[in-house]
């Protein structure tokens, strides 16, 4: 099954690297949504059918450790596999979002490696053409 | 080490490692400097990020127009001959990176920080100036013969706040 996926991040730097780097993972995605913040996630989220957000936590209005929050407290996106991607590597906000129920962290810099092995188990690899 | 060290030692280690890993090239390091008067007048791109908690400051990288261009290039694989949007957005995630992978490092010293979000300024013959400390310290590096400068400044909180109102200058004398 091809998924989509929605990356939550301030820096439009970042989002398009992440989009090169989805493609590159070899996995099935079919679509990638983008938001700036974690309001506009919600709102992306509320439009379009997700499989998996990878978001930073540092971001204006909405942090990525809020919107956390607000996916899992919701009957209808707690499922959602939400991947963590920031700067942040202090312990205090690695374990607020493992606690908060982050399947995953991924600190920057990052390679696409990295990112690949997060995402193994949370999305099903691309079919051999 | 004292503080002085670990800053200079985490932002060599921190540049070279977000060059190589999201840049895909690497970075010499070069003079360490520190900078105790009113800084010259700038010209290019200049980007702040602020650290705040139990000790407060603020990180700053420094380049011409055409190494953002460069930083932006390979950052985000496309051309780039002029700063825009993309240009200043990718100095900043670079500003991220780097001061929020010395930010990480100095937690092991000092506690929890918080990072802001980045600023970034482009223009020429423009001024910066921190409100609260007046001790920076600079490391110089050269990107294939472009120079690009990393500052940063960081004191106690509560020192910070007796330097803004006319106290002495206590940034990085602590041992850690």
């Amino acid at each position: 099954m091809e998924s989509d996926v929605l990356v939550v991040d301030d820096s439009a730097a970042i989002r398009k690297i992440l989009q090169r780097v989805l493609r590159q993972t070899g996995m099935a995605i079919r679509s990638i949504h983008e938001a700036g913040d974690g309001e506009e996630a919600l709102s992306v989220l509320g439009q379009h059918s997700v499989h998996l957000v990878l978001s930073d936590i540092n971001m204006p209005k909405m942090d990525g450790l809020q919107l956390l929050a607000s996916l899992k407290a919701s009957a209808q996106w707690r499922n959602i596999p939400v991947v963590m991607i920031t700067t942040e590597g202090g312990e205090t906000k690695v374990a607020e979002a493992v606690k908060l129920g982050a399947a995953g962290y991924v600190r920057k810099p990052f390679t696409a490696d990295q990112i690949k092995e997060k995402l193994v188990g949370i999305l099903e690899p691309a079919l051999p053409l | 080490m004292n503080l002085h060290s670990a800053i200079v030692q985490s932002i060599t280690e921190s540049a070279g490692n977000v060059f190589t890993t999201m840049l895909g090239s690497e970075i010499a390091s070069g003079e360490v400097s520190i900078e105790t008067t009113s800084p010259e007048p700038n010209d290019g791109v200049v980007s702040f990020i602020g650290i705040a908690g139990s000790w407060a400051g603020t990180g700053s990288i420094s380049c011409s127009p055409a190494l953002a261009c460069r930083v932006c290039a390979a950052m985000l694989m496309t051309e780039a001959t002029a700063v825009n949007e993309d240009v200043l957005d990718a100095v900043a995630e670079l500003t991220n990176m780097i001061i929020g992978s010395v930010k990480t490092d100095l937690e092991h010293h000092l506690g929890p920080l918080g990072l802001s979000i980045p600023t970034v300024v482009f223009g020429r013959n423009f001024k910066t100036r921190s409100a609260a400390t007046t001790e920076w310290i600079n490391v110089r590096f050269d990107w294939d013969g472009e120079p690009l400068l990393i500052k940063m400044c960081l004191a106690p909180s509560d020192k910070a706040h007796a330097i803004h109102h006319g106290g002495g200058n206590q940034t990085c004398a602590l041992e850690v």
